[in-house]
């Protein structure tokens, strides 16, 4: 009786945001039965709490986080001193933990919790790396959970793009996701590490992969076909070629010329110039050519300034950025399918190119004219970790407060890029959107104060009017609360409750049997086919979404 | 300078950490008060008074108290963590992490010291009469610098890893050293009078070596730069190394000829 009690919560008087809706800052009761929302509710049977003065928004969602599986574990790894100072006991109530840039899972959990984020998505799952994934999604407790496969140098996607054989290729991306659970395809510089591996490098989209006469054009192409054909909730999820270079964004604009995608830590993808010495920022081009386009969506990949890990599956730039500062390396080959590296990094303001980096990041989000398409991360935790999601907030809503920043940062930054122009302040609205609204939207998943709708929900201690940035940072980086399916788990940014959240996945059918090629690709696997399958048994709280 | 004697009682065999053991936390508190400051055994919170007796007074300023610890504190671990200023004075054995990332002030130890002595620290001295245990002034697991700045001396011998990347400061050893010695040296000079175990300054960029006895093997990626006569203040004729050349360094290496 008293748990479903917990799930029966009156917010009354708070100043309500839900985008999807139209809800604008409307002052509101809102009522929480059983979990979901509903019109109207007994008060006597709940919990009730006055939220005058408070704003109230869909809880947070990230669309691009490595949370979790086999690289951020080789972080861990490679990094003990990441844990040396973020060190958090044990209380009454929840695990210890540590880390700072690579939180272990349940502090990850609780970090998310406490800024009223209750879903993350993990954007690169290497397929054999998913049980490793889905296990620390099941130890990650307070989020709701999603994880995108990595197909963009799977030897058996590009063995069909080289075939130009689409209908096997759908079969065999159908054939992924279902076997890994995962909810979504995700392309890190295709071709590029698998090049990599020959010793060849991807520069262009045209450029050739070897071994199979293919372009890095008609991987993405197939990809995306792929992702059309089997009405998967999010578009092809992409990590672009040529990233982290000099004058990439031309492949950028190129690449968004090829169909429906989302294009991930866009920062990294709008470089100027011809080389470090004349690096500048191409923010602008990129955004405009965003505006241009509605089936593009971006996340921005913002740098804040000091140290963090840098892991992603884009192996040869980490082999290049390690080879730049000298810090310490390490990289994966998983077989078949994709690879990994790591390296620390320490972004700083007396950088030019870091200085740079840092403004196209904002640049992005602010030149982008619709919010619902571009979205607030940091590419956790490659240009930032996570926690530093509400200065980012404040930074885009005070013009004075990223100036401020901007004053002590390197001329480049103001020199190479537009962002001492800007003087666009986002709204609350705005930032509603960019952090939740959107990128559920984009995920297919659903981030809305309706009516029936399960009850995730942020309240933050903030005047709709607040345009101080210190207070701004202060407010988002501590919830009022944060309520997850009607349990509230966040109180004044303190966990009050630990709860375990769910794994989507999505179930896709295909017409094509391709039994005979499964069976002879994992002849080159160490892994036996009925091995490598993850069962839905494994998965803790999961939820299949059948695309049908 | 005021004095706070402390004296283990029944330190229990799982050890603890006593970071509380410092000047700077001991400073302006009433013996009570320190009585009352929090030390971990095991995963249990516990008050220093349970493990301690304490007796003497506390000084205003951490510059201005010396502390004694008279008996057996070879369990009791990160003393002197993160000390800015003022004395600690060990009358006999301490336990892991004495003094590690300490800015100031000196501590002295009449018998031997655990493991992680010193380690990451940026100032003051650190005195051992007894033996050492290993990575002593070096980084932490991971990181890239070690001592930074600051003395250490150690009359017996000290384990592995003495001074790993050290990047300043200066370490002196009476006895031998174990292996590793000046691991990635960065900086900072590294005396040893007795003899010197395996792949001594492997991986050094820079600094100075000096072995005053043996060394059991030279590491092939140092090339011998010949005789000098009196390095560092120690007379003598010796022979120069240069290295580690695995990793450009050009960090030198002494051994008496």
């Amino acid at each position: 009786m008293q748990y479903i009690m917990m799930k029966n919560v009156v917010l009354r008087n708070g100043i309500v945001y839900d985008p999807l809706n139209n809800v604008n800052g409307e002052r509101k009761d809102l009522f929480i039965h059983e979990g979901r929302l509903v019109e109207k509710m007994d008060e006597r049977k709940a919990k009730v709490i006055d939220l005058k003065g408070k704003v109230v928004m869909p809880s947070g969602v990230d669309i691009h986080s490595h949370f979790a599986g086999g690289k951020v574990n080789m972080g861990r790894l490679l990094r003990p001193e990441d844990s040396m100072g973020h060190e958090v006991s044990k209380t009454g109530l929840l695990r210890s933990g540590s880390g700072f840039s690579l939180p272990t899972t349940h502090l990850t959990g609780y970090l998310y919790a406490r800024m009223g984020y209750t879903l993350a998505n993990e954007p690169a799952v290497p397929p054999m790396k998913s049980r490793h994934t889905h296990e620390e999604f099941n130890e990650t407790p307070m989020l709701d959970k999603s994880g995108l496969l990595l197909l963009g140098n799977n030897h058996q996607v590009i063995e069909y793009v080289a075939e130009e054989d689409q209908e096997s290729l759908n079969s065999w991306i159908s054939y992924m996701l279902n076997a890994t659970k995962t909810y979504g395809v995700k392309a890190v510089n295709p071709g590029g590490v698998f090049a990599w591996g020959w010793n060849k490098y991807i520069n262009s989209l045209d450029d050739e992969v070897p071994c199979y006469n293919v372009t890095p054009k008609e991987i993405i192409s197939g990809l995306i076909q792929g992702c059309a054909t089997l009405r998967l909730p999010h578009p092809l999820h992409i990590h672009l070629n040529n990233l982290g270079n000099p004058g990439n964004y031309e492949t950028t604009l190129e690449s968004m010329r090829m169909g429906p995608m989302h294009i991930t830590h866009a920062q990294f993808s709008s470089y100027g110039g011809d080389s470090w010495k004349d690096f500048c920022s191409e923010a602008e081009k990129v955004a405009k050519e965003v505006n241009r386009r509605a089936e593009i969506t971006v996340d921005m990949g913002q740098v804040v300034f000091g140290e963090t890990t840098t892991i992603t599956a884009d192996a040869p730039f980490e082999y290049h950025l390690s080879q730049l500062t000298g810090m310490k390396w390490s990289n994966a080959d998983v077989e078949n399918e994709s690879g990994g590296g790591v390296t620390p990094y320490t972004y700083r303001k007396s950088s030019g190119v870091n200085a740079v980096q840092w403004a196209i990041g904002l640049e992005l989000a602010l030149h982008v004219k619709d919010p619902w398409r571009v979205y607030l991360t940091t590419d956790h935790p490659n240009a930032a970790p996570f926690i530093y999601y509400p200065r980012i907030i404040a930074w885009l809503m005070d013009k004075r407060y990223r100036d401020k920043v901007l004053g002590e940062c390197h001329r480049w930054a103001l020199e190479r890029t537009t962002l001492p122009s800007l003087d666009r302040e986002l709204s609350l609205e705005e930032i509603v959107v960019m952090t939740r609204a959107g990128p559920a939207k984009r995920l297919d998943l659903r981030a809305s104060l309706s009516i029936g709708d399960e009850a995730n929900l942020a309240v933050y201690d903030i005047s709709p009017e607040e345009t101080e940035g210190e207070k701004i940072e202060e407010a988002f980086s501590s919830a009022a609360y944060t309520i997850k399916n009607g349990d509230i788990v966040v109180k004044d940014g303190r966990v009050v409750r630990e709860i375990n959240g769910r794994t989507f996945w999505v179930k896709t059918r295909t017409e094509k049997d391709i039994k005979e090629d499964i069976l002879e690709r994992f002849r080159y696997y160490t892994i036996e086919p009925e091995n490598y399958i993850v069962e839905s048994a494994y998965i803790r709280n999961g939820v299949e979404l059948d695309t049908k | 300078m005021k004095e706070i004697r402390l004296k283990p009682k029944a330190i229990p065999g799982i050890g603890m950490e006593a970071e509380n053991i410092s000047p700077d936390m001991f400073a302006e508190k009433s013996l009570k008060e320190i009585r009352a400051l929090d030390v971990f055994v095991g995963n249990k919170k516990k008050k220093l008074g349970e493990y301690f007796t304490v007796g003497g007074e506390a000084s205003e300023k951490p510059e201005d108290l010396r502390i004694v610890i008279r008996g057996d504190a070879s369990k009791v671990k990160r003393i002197g963590e993160r000390m800015s200023a003022g004395e600690v004075i060990i009358e006999g054995d301490a336990g892991m992490h004495l003094g590690s990332r300490m800015s100031g002030g000196e501590i002295r130890v009449s018998g031997s010291v655990g493991s992680w002595a010193g380690m990451e620290m940026s100032g003051g001295r650190i005195t051992i009469e007894g033996d050492a245990g290993n990575f002593f002034g070096a980084a932490y697991r991971g990181r890239g610098c070690g001592m930074t700045e600051g003395e250490i001396e150690i009359k017996g011998n000290a384990g592995h890893n003495l001074g790993g990347n050290m990047g300043a400061g200066r370490i002196t050893v009476g006895g031998d050293s174990g292996e590793f010695a000046g691991v990635g040296m960065k900086g900072g000079v590294l005396i040893i009078s007795g003899n010197a175990g395996l792949r001594v300054g492997a991986g050094m960029i820079d600094g100075i070596i000096i072995v005053e006895g043996g060394i059991k093997e030279m590491l092939p990626s140092f090339k011998e730069r010949g005789r000098v006569d009196g390095v560092k203040g120690l007379s003598g004729a010796f022979i120069g190394y240069e290295g580690d050349l695995a990793e450009c360094g050009r960090g030198r290496l002494y051994v008496r000829d």
